[in-house]
């Protein structure tokens, strides 16, 4: 299933919940299904807010089952500014309360969550591969 | 997202129920963070929070220093997959979670 929608903040739920009922129907437990919106909200938030600059754009979110893996692959693509989001230094978690920010911290989640992350820049395009083993 | 606030004295209760993401943490820093003043003791009772973001540890973030200052605030009943992920983000060290 592929789906396409203006890189928008308020897309993201309604993307989210089509998602979860693919999730569903493959028998994602409620606890991966978490972990996946969270994954989403955060790699979609990123592209809504910095994929395009002031302007506007599309984002599109794959979802495919890997049966023989026992896993699902979610791809998401922008034709926005190339930007890997996984190039970053992870945030420092360790710190105290004073010198904590929030900055990183929603793609170090997605790293600690997800099973395998790829990014790639082709044909003008951000391509994020995303896989969860169910 | 609800978010439900109930005040007994300078103790305030509040409940959060659905999913704190990108789209509903304004709504739920708008809701939280003006009502904090002058309350000694605040309460999130995350019984019906089924996930949350960075967008909202942002503001657990900030609503855990305006209390450090004036009083205490403390996370009850939270799910395993919320707990997780301020297990993962060392949150844990600094927050009060019952």
């Amino acid at each position: 299933m592929n789906l396409t929608v203006e890189a928008k903040v308020e897309n993201i739920d309604p993307l989210t919940n089509l998602v979860n009922k693919q999730l569903e129907a493959m028998g994602c437990s409620p606890r991966v299904q978490s972990q996946i919106d969270i994954a989403l909200d955060e790699l979609l938030s990123n592209i809504c807010h910095y994929a395009y600059g002031d302007g506007t754009g599309h984002v599109t979110v794959g979802i495919e089952e890997i049966a023989e893996e026992n896993a699902v692959q979610i791809t998401i693509k922008d034709y926005g500014i190339p930007f890997d989001p996984l190039a970053h230094d992870d945030p420092d978690v360790s710190l105290d309360i004073h010198e904590r920010n929030i900055g990183g911290l929603g793609i170090f989640l997605v790293k600690k969550t997800m099973s395998d992350l790829r990014y790639e820049y082709r044909d003008g395009c951000n391509i994020l591969t995303v896989v969860k083993t169910l | 997202m609800d978010v439900l606030l109930k005040r007994d004295g300078d103790t305030i209760v509040v409940s959060i129920a659905g999913r704190i993401n990108t789209a509903t943490s304004p709504q739920f820093e708008r809701e939280l963070i003006p009502a904090l003043d002058g309350v000694k003791k605040l309460v999130l009772d995350m019984t019906d929070l089924l996930y949350i973001s960075s967008a909202g540890l942002r503001v657990i973030l900030t609503a855990q220093k305006i209390m450090a200052r004036q009083g205490e605030m403390i996370l009850r009943n939270l799910k395993p997959e919320v707990y997780e992920v301020f297990e993962m983000t060392g949150f844990v060290d600094f927050l009060t979670i019952e």
